[in-house]
């Protein structure tokens, strides 16, 4: 039933009634939308829509999956693709399942929070008119005092107390709704420290090759990958420079790494430099940035010298192939070799480039494809030489860890033989150049990174856990006491001892507690005195609790 | 140290497996007490009354009440009763070389015993069944539940130890961390609370519609079980407890990436499903508060949330790689 529906029916009264009902279709939808059962839908669909997120690869934790993932499956991936399914979680359908819950935990918390308040400021409401009806009552003999005293007791026991002539009301645990509002509130806070950390934060990967030549500083040119906030210019990166002077790594006979450490200099504008320590677990933690220590490996250092005698020198860093013997593979290319020093000029067709597989731990005989261990027990570099165009030149923007591929197909670069290097070891090609194979340097692959939210998310985590404890674990329960002064009708028939009053206690427990009945015995033993408690108080036993088939 | 932790294990799944045929024989000899040991005619009616309810499956039979604890006291319910304080004891000495197993384990591994998947469902399985014991001295009246909770034992000790095993290894050293401790020992410990919690989760389901008077294959399983509100209360408890330590073992997890991995969520395989369980978690927490929602689809709801934590155990790790492959750095 809409609006249009409803408008030729009752086409006089339309003019005035409309802006009602269509303000009565949004208080309604709203009020759908901060219905707990709205709540539980969207929690559901939360969960479900991160479902594709961990089935298929996700861009911003494994691009090249996701590249593997559209040759594999041609046909699906551009389709998969448009609806997001490689970015779920930036996606418009996972952003606004989450909004709408959002939406409605605040459109919730608003007005709980004030009547939360309302309730705080409040009394403790005004006992009912029959006690026996709550599911805890006893009557007992009552102390001297009166209303005044059982309030004081009451009091003492950190109850919320009010009296009303000779009735108490008493009430407690609040905390639970406050932990309730509390970790509902932060829920909306972590988000927030999400957003900030999003808009405001930056990072960047690259690899860091050991010694001076190959120090890196922090603008976005020198990363590999760098990923800006939308509120962040490249200015904002804060200056420093890092230099590796050592990398540690420590592994098992099995080749599993135990330990890695690196050692940096620092240089901070305005301050010292300085030597720093940091390990996988441990980051180190600059102004304004944090550098993590993802990866290590190899980079061998090869020299090559060409047909005028010039030499040339690569140290790229090699790339591991994901096995426990740190097995690495790369290229040193040198699109510069063979520059006729008289002429100056240049002869695509003689650059020269080699692709190696790096093995830290040769195994003895070959193939040598595999390395048997993590550091350089037995290392040796098999390379494989080509020459030709690189197409370097062309524009085309290549990778600096694979060779061109198109232009070996093309015929454009073509083999000119392989080889086993150690370490020293030189190797003379058809052409009379010869390459050195001089040792390796270390490189770590470092994360760098600045979240401003995080510190927000830390806070509002240990509040989330404070608040939900509250929610979880507070129990909201009443207990009523009626003074009837001796000398007055008796209301339950019995007869109180002379010269004292007798009470009627009522307890209701306003969330599950299967525990009240006991703490309702122990509140009337307190109010009634010492060894004056009437016994019939531990007689009426919270009875849904104590089900059970033997 | 570590052969003494296999045979523990191997010896601990026995003791399981004779605590389970306990609790069956008592479930049994339930079962023909109350058919032989010719009961009242009054409660045999009433029994063929729920039988005949049971084709259709829509006549509300009367509930089956409670089994009797004092009228019957004929020698099978002796034996029955016997049978089941049996399987308690079978079941406290599985718990303690189950114990046994997993100290060894870390003696021989010197550093705490969940460092992969073998030794983080033998601990995981561990919390589950002394949870159980806890249980268990404070309501004795919930013993019977205890055939499913050894079944589940046998079960996942069993395919821990035949197909999960791997010998005694250190740790990487992104596993190397005092975080490591605070957030896989969480983590463990809310797992085996959830587990044990899965386990009234279920037995309610069939045992609310056995109250209802179902009748059919898995329903009849529940004619012994406690009453359906008993096992309800219990799995909310189970899960109240374990929710909030489950938060926190995430939040330790997400403390201990941001110092590792550099961020403190990644949308890892791992972290994805620990993000799904804990919404579907949430899910089943404001369900059960919700007036409106009726108690067996809250108590749905905790089981997708345990299926959803068995995914992330099992499945993530076998079918997805991700940082916590522990492959080691690449
Ligand atoms: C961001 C999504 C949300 C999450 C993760 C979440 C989580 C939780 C959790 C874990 C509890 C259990 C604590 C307890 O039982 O006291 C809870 C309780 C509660 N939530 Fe939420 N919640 C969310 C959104 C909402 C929304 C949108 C509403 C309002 C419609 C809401 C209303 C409540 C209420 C009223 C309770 C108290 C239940 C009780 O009486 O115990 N929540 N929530």
């Amino acid at each position: 039933m809409t609006v249009v529906d409803e408008r030729p029916a009752t086409p006089a009264e339309a003019p005035r009634r409309r802006p009602n009902r269509v303000l009565a279709l949004l208080r309604n939808s709203w009020r759908q939308l901060t219905s707990m059962r709205t709540a539980l839908v969207l929690l559901f669909l939360l969960a479900v829509a991160a479902i594709p997120g961990s089935v298929l690869p996700q861009r911003n934790v494994s691009p090249e999956k996701v590249n593997e993932y559209f040759v594999e499956h041609p046909d699906l991936a551009p389709t998969l693709d448009r609806i997001g399914a490689f970015e779920v979680f930036g996606s418009v359908w996972f952003s606004a399942i989450y909004l709408l819950l959002f939406t409605s935990l605040i459109g919730c918390i608003t007005p709980r929070m004030r009547d939360h308040v309302r309730a705080l400021r409040s009394k403790p409401p005004v006992a009912p008119k029959r006690l026996d009806r709550l599911p805890q009552h006893t009557v007992f003999t009552g102390p001297a005092g009166g209303a005044a005293a059982i309030a004081e007791v009451l009091r003492r026991r950190r109850w919320r107390v009010a009296v009303r002539g000779d009735v108490v009301s008493a009430e407690k645990g609040y905390l639970k709704e406050t932990g309730n509002l509390l970790f509902h509130t932060t829920l909306v806070v972590v988000l927030a420290g999400v957003a900030l950390g999003h808009w405001y934060g930056w990072s960047g990967n690259r690899l860091l090759v050991a010694g001076a030549e190959n120090a890196f500083c922090n603008t976005r040119q020198q990363y590999a990958e760098a990923k800006l906030g939308p509120q962040v210019d490249s200015a904002d990166l804060p200056p420093f420079c890092l230099t590796l002077d050592k990398f540690d790594a420590r592994f098992l006979d099995s080749g599993q790494p135990e330990y890695f450490n690196a050692t940096v200099t620092v240089e901070e504008p305005g301050r010292a430099n300085r030597t720093e320590k940091f390990s996988v677990n441990s980051p180190l933690r600059l102004d304004g940035a944090n550098v993590y220590l993802l990866g290590h490996g190899y980079a061998p250092v090869i020299r090559y010298t060409d047909r005028y005698g010039r030499s040339q020198v690569s140290n790229l860093p090699f790339l591991t192939t994901g096995d426990m013997g740190l097995t690495s593979e790369g290229l040193a290319a040198f699109p510069d070799a063979n520059v006729d020093p008289k002429t100056r000029q240049r002869d695509p067709n003689l650059q020269v480039a080699f692709t190696g597989l790096y093995l830290p731990t040769a195994p003895d005989a070959p193939p040598f494809v595999r390395s048997e261990y993590p550091t350089e027990r037995n290392p040796a570099l098999n390379l494989v030489a080509y020459r030709g165009n690189l197409g370097l030149d062309a524009g085309i923007p290549g990778s600096v860890y694979e060779l061109d591929q198109r232009q070996i197909r093309t015929g454009k670069v073509k083999q000119v033989g392989d080889k086993v290097l150690k370490p020293g070891e030189t190797w003379k090609l058809d052409d009379g150049t010869t390459v050195e194979f001089l040792g390796t340097t270390r490189y770590v692959t470092l994360s760098v990174r600045h979240d401003p939210g995080s510190g927000i998310l830390l806070v509002s985590c240990g509040f989330l856990l404070v608040g939900l404890m509250g929610s979880l674990f507070g129990r909201r329960r009443r207990i009523f006491f009626r003074v009837t002064p001796a000398e007055s009708a008796d209301p339950t028939g019995q007869t109180p001892t002379a010269g004292s009053s007798l009470v009627e206690a009522g307890g209701l427990p306003r969330t599950d507690y299967p525990g009240f009945a006991d703490e309702f015995t122990q509140v009337v033993a307190a109010v009634s005195g010492d060894g004056r408690r009437d016994e019939r108080a531990g007689t009426d036993r919270d009875r849904s609790d104590r089900e059970g088939t033997e | 140290m570590s052969a003494l932790s296999d045979q523990m294990v191997t010896f601990a799944i026995l003791a399981y497996l004779v605590a389970m045929i306990g609790h069956a024989v008592e479930y049994a000899l339930g079962n023909t007490r109350v058919r032989v040991a010719t009961p009242s005619p009054a409660r045999e009616r009433e029994l063929v009354g729920a039988g005949a309810g049971a084709p259709g499956g829509t006549v509300v039979a009367p509930a089956e009440p409670a089994p009797p604890v004092a009228p019957v006291a004929g020698r099978s319910a002796d034996r029955a009763r016997f049978a089941g304080r049996f399987a308690v004891v079978a079941t406290v000495v599985a718990a303690v070389l189950h114990l046994v197993a997993l100290v060894t384990r870390g003696i021989a591994a010197d550093r705490m015993p969940w460092g992969n998947m073998y030794e983080f469902v033998l601990t995981v399985t561990f919390i589950g069944v002394a949870a159980w014991l806890v249980v268990l001295a404070k309501r004795p009246s919930l013993r019977k539940l205890g055939l499913f909770l050894t079944l589940v034992m046998v079960l996942l000790v069993a395919t821990a130890e035949l197909v999960l095993y791997v010998p005694v290894v250190p740790l990487v050293p992104a596993l190397n961390s005092y975080w490591f401790v605070i957030h896989v020992s969480t983590i463990v410990f809310s797992s085996g609370i959830f587990l044990l919690g899965a386990v009234p989760a279920v037995a309610f389901l069939m045992r609310r519609g056995f109250e209802a008077g179902k009748r059919s294959f898995p329903y009849t399983l529940a004619k012994r079980l406690p009453a359906a509100a008993a096992l309800e209360r219990l799995t909310f408890v189970l899960h109240a407890f374990s929710f909030p330590v489950f938060t926190f073992a995430v939040i330790a997890g997400a403390i201990w990436a941001e110092a590792a991995w550099g961020r403190p969520w990644g949308w890892d395989p791992k972290e994805t499903w620990a993000f799904i369980s804990w919404v579907v978690y949430a899910g089943y927490l404001h369900a059960r508060a919700t007036p409106s929602v009726k108690r067996n689809v809250a108590t749905w709801i905790a089981v997708v949330g345990f299926l959803t934590m068995l995914m992330n155990l099992f499945g993530v790790n076998i079918f997805f790689t991700g940082l916590h492959s522990y492959g080691g750095l690449s």
